[in-house]
């Protein structure tokens, strides 16, 4: 081809309307990516800041009020401003018309408007945060938030209410875009797993958020208007709301889980060179964990005043649970068998994501044990736990989804070295992090805790240490992901040998994708056999 | 308690260790194992195995379950306090606990309890939802506004032990922790005896204090609480039902229904008495929301127990307490 440049989709037009008014699904995945790593830097700040607090068992960095904040703000910015739309938002809207073998999503100006969904309700709640913040806790429990509470509550709740309409707008978009786009021959068997995973996403997201959305708004009108329907002083049920909240967060752990879930399957394949094991009970397990997700929301609430036999039901399909999360698990490892195994930095990070989300779900089953849940509820074991899955879970999959498809993205190779580099010490960080909070739940150390008794400072020392190995590691992808954007080697296409359609166009992807939609008339992960070669 | 759920504890421990054991063992083998090399860049397509799928699906599964019989259990035994369980009240809120004896000992943020005593709390808030959780013992309850919760134990070892607030409550939460005291029982009884706690001193019993609230509030004006001989004047305008025999007993509603007359139940019938009519009574009671504290309450309804066991008059102490007559004294 010579000299002549070849147009791809960021190229194609440097002028900031190119970019605010762009309905490319590439370019609205890189605008996401840009405000979730703002959003991500500023929950992580908020995060040190709680660790130093809790480095003394005093309450002497921070008042109290000022902690309260702090873990509320952590809490609500990684939830419904980065883990929600992580993977969904970038590598879904990036990847999902590639694999698919599309020009873009379904509806590429409701792709645009949940980003300014998006950004609307993020500046909503940052401006809730810094005309003095919120305290309530991620969870805005009742009758605390509607009554006692007196921060920012409307405020914030606007900014996570309209943000939701953007989780909505993106699930829809999703789910039209796999029944209705997919290339000629793309049968649903021959999807690979990441877009079942996002499908299942979706579909929670479309089910779920509404019913967050409902409750954020009844708590809003019974603050504002002193409509009785949480706080019993009015005559309403302080338990409606944990029950209407949890019916939407707990699904929500899975919109965080599952894409993860989906990039692993994809890295873990590439890397062994291997078709993935188990194809069918995969995807059927992201379908299993999306249903079963809504049946379970009740095990929030062990202790909470509901009755016994609601907490047994609870506890029992919490336990069914399980077994799909254990099925993925077995299915991956099995994939290793025979590969041709190649640790890359994407490799390393879905090694991770297996080892920490190991660890993650067996927790889970002690807090889904009802007699032992009671004593473990609302301590630091809790916060280990969705650690364990949010960070060392979904974190590790959306990690390992930027190594993978960064050439893809940017069409540019970073330093394999400096990503393993920052993979190892992000496990490590991490695991000197919630270890100890196991131990120290166990031992009776409740949660959102401003000062503790003393005999607890040891293990919150060794936690700290631990934070700022990781804050170290989140950090150093950052700059080389950045230096390799100019001084990067130019990507391939192809640069890891995968399987994919997206891996059939250049990189960057020129702004309609494909030329000529492909045709597919193959099982997905088609690597090359052995047998074919040596035959 | 403890020793059931540490044994639970121990068990999942076992079973973590040896899944985490064993999927790491099998990354860690199959990554050094089939690691790239020059030559062998193609690999088997292996499609996969029903059998295994079967496998890793059932014995999970099963496992699973074991472990969930076993928590009900323990929740079982923890949600039902043994009958000889001595009740002691606790009312939470921002940002202390006060609790209350039966025998009219009343403390703050301080629990004293015999040793070897099963030990039952009834609580409520009187603001937001707080938790009620003593580590030593893994016990937790949350205490809930407007409604009773309750928790049981029965420590085995004199003590002090920490009790938290696990419910995240407002500023200052963390610091709305407590003792809970455990003594030997005679110890106990000397301190029932000599010490007022860290509260008030010590005037009179729970249900003592429970019938001067019966009586500055009126209540006797529509409910007997005895079944002595009556006046026909009096007779006659008591329209609410008798409460003596109460406690305990099946009561049968207007709507026909039937229901258990336990502490939430009388509970609701003062706070909330339009919800739960008692079938042949007019529906005319007033509600006594936010007329009584939380703690007034507990002493009237621990009256109003007294009144299902103590012999032909309602009025079951010998102190020098007001007589019932005196109707001035109603608010």
């Amino acid at each position: 081809m010579g000299t002549q440049k070849s147009i791809d989709y960021l190229n194609v037009d440097y002028g900031i309307r190119s970019w605010l008014l762009t309905l490319d699904h590439k370019r609205i995945a890189l605008l996401y990516l840009i405000s979730i790593t703002v959003m991500f830097a500023l929950g992580g700040i908020f995060a040190m800041l709680i660790r130093l607090e809790l480095l003394t068992p005093a309450g002497d960095l921070v008042q109290s009020d000022t902690y309260n904040k702090l873990f509320t703000m952590h809490g609500i910015i990684m939830i419904f401003f980065f883990l929600v739309p992580s993977i969904p938002s970038v590598f879904g809207n990036f990847l999902l018309p590639l694999m698919i073998g599309a020009r873009d999503l379904a509806f590429p100006k409701l792709n645009l408007l949940s980003w300014y969904v998006y950004v609307l309700g993020a500046i909503f709640t940052l401006w809730a945060m810094v005309s003095g913040g919120v305290d309530t806790g991620w969870t805005f429990y009742t009758p605390y938030s509607t009554t006692a509470s007196t921060t920012n509550v409307i405020p914030t709740a606007i900014g996570v209410f309209v943000t939701g309409f953007s989780s909505i707008l993106t699930g829809v978009n999703f789910i039209a875009t796999i029944h209705r786009m997919r290339a000629p021959g793309l049968t649903w068997f021959r999807l690979p797993l990441f877009v079942w995973a996002l499908y299942a996403t979706s579909l929670i997201m479309v089910l779920g958020t509404p019913v967050l959305a409902i409750t954020i708004l009844l708590v809003g009108l019974e603050r504002a208007f002193h409509i009785g329907i949480f706080d019993p002083a009015l005559g309403g049920d302080p338990l409606l709301f944990q029950h209407l909240f949890w019916f939407y967060s707990h699904p929500a752990v899975y919109i965080m889980i599952l894409p993860s879930m989906g990039v692993v399957s994809e890295v873990i394949s590439c890397f062994a060179k291997k078709r993935i094991f188990g194809y069918n009970f995969i995807a059927a397990s992201s379908l299993a964990i999306a249903l079963f997700g809504f049946l379970v929301w009740g095990h929030h609430m062990f202790v909470s005043g509901e009755s016994v036999y609601a907490a047994m039901v609870f506890s029992v399909l919490s336990f069914a649970v399980a077994v799909p999360s254990a099925v993925k698990v077995f299915n991956w490892a099995a994939t290793l068998y025979k590969g041709t195994i190649e640790l890359s930095a994407p490799m390393l990070y879905s090694l991770g994501f297996i080892g920490l989300f190991t660890v993650g779900g067996l927790t889970g089953l002690f807090l889904a044990a009802l007699g032992l849940d009671v004593h473990v509820h609302d301590t630091y074991f809790v916060v280990a736990h969705f650690h364990y899955i949010m960070v060392g879970g979904a974190i590790m999959g959306y990690m390992a989804a930027m190594h993978f498809w960064w050439p893809k993205v940017t069409g540019r190779m970073y330093s394999q070295l400096w990503a393993k580099i920052s993979a190892l010490t992000i496990f490590l960080g991490f695991n000197l992090t919630f270890f100890p909070q196991f131990v120290l739940g166990y031992l009776g150390m409740p949660r959102r805790y401003h000062t503790y008794p003393p005999e607890f400072q040891v293990l919150n020392v060794l936690s700290t240490a631990g934070a700022s190995i990781l804050a170290l590691g989140y950090l150093i992808p950052l700059i080389y992901l950045i230096y390799s954007l100019r001084n990067g080697e130019r990507a391939p296409a192809n640069p890891w040998k995968a399987t994919g359609l997206e891996w059939t166009v250049p990189s960057p992807p020129p702004p309609e994708n494909f030329d000529v939609i492909p045709v597919v008339d193959e099982e997905p992960y088609a690597y090359p056999d052995l047998e074919v070669q040596s035959a | 308690m403890a020793p059931r759920v540490d044994a639970l504890y121990a068990y999942l421990i076992g079973v973590s260790i040896v899944f985490i054991a064993l999927i790491a063992a099998t990354l860690l083998y199959f990554v050094i194992r089939f690691r790239a090399r020059k030559g062998n860049e193609r690999a088997p397509q292996i499609e996969g195995s029903l059998a295994l799928e079967a496998l890793w699906s059932i014995v999970p599964f099963v496992i699973a379950m074991t472990m969930f019989v076993w928590g009900a259990k323990v929740y079982f035994a923890m949600a039902r306090p043994p009958d000889n369980a001595m009740d002691v009240f606790v009312v939470a809120k921002q940002w202390m606990w006060k609790i209350q004896h039966v025998e009219g000992n009343r403390e703050i943020d301080e629990l004293h309890v015999p040793v070897n005593q099963p030990v039952k709390l009834t609580m409520t808030s009187e603001d937001v939802i707080h938790s009620f959780y003593v580590p030593a013992f893994r016990v937790k309850a949350d205490v809930l506004p407007d409604r009773y919760t309750t928790l049981w134990f029965q420590a085995t070892k004199p003590g002090t032990y920490h009790l938290f607030c696990a419910e995240y409550c407002g500023t200052e939460h963390s610091r709305m922790v407590g003792k809970v005291i455990v003594m030997e029982p005679t110890d106990y009884q000397d301190w029932l005896k000599y010490s007022a706690g860290a509260g008030e001193k010590k005037t009179a019993s729970a249900a003592d204090l429970g019938r001067v609230v019966f009586e500055k509030q009126g209540c006797g004006t529509c409910h007997r609480a005895d079944n002595g001989p009556l006046q026909a004047a009096v007779a006659s305008s008591l329209i609410g039902p008798p409460l003596k025999g109460l406690y305990g007993s099946t009561v049968e509603l207007a709507d026909g229904s039937k229901t258990e007359a336990d502490e939430t139940y009388i509970r609701e019938s003062i706070t909330d008495p339009m919800s739960r009519i008692v079938r042949g009574y007019p529906p005319k009671m007033p509600t006594y929301r936010g007329r009584v504290s939380q703690e007034k309450l507990l002493q009237l309804i621990t009256y109003i127990k007294t009144l299902a066991t103590n012999g032909t008059n309602g009025s079951s102490t010998d102190s020098g307490q007001a007589e019932p007559k005196d109707d001035a004294a109603r608010s």
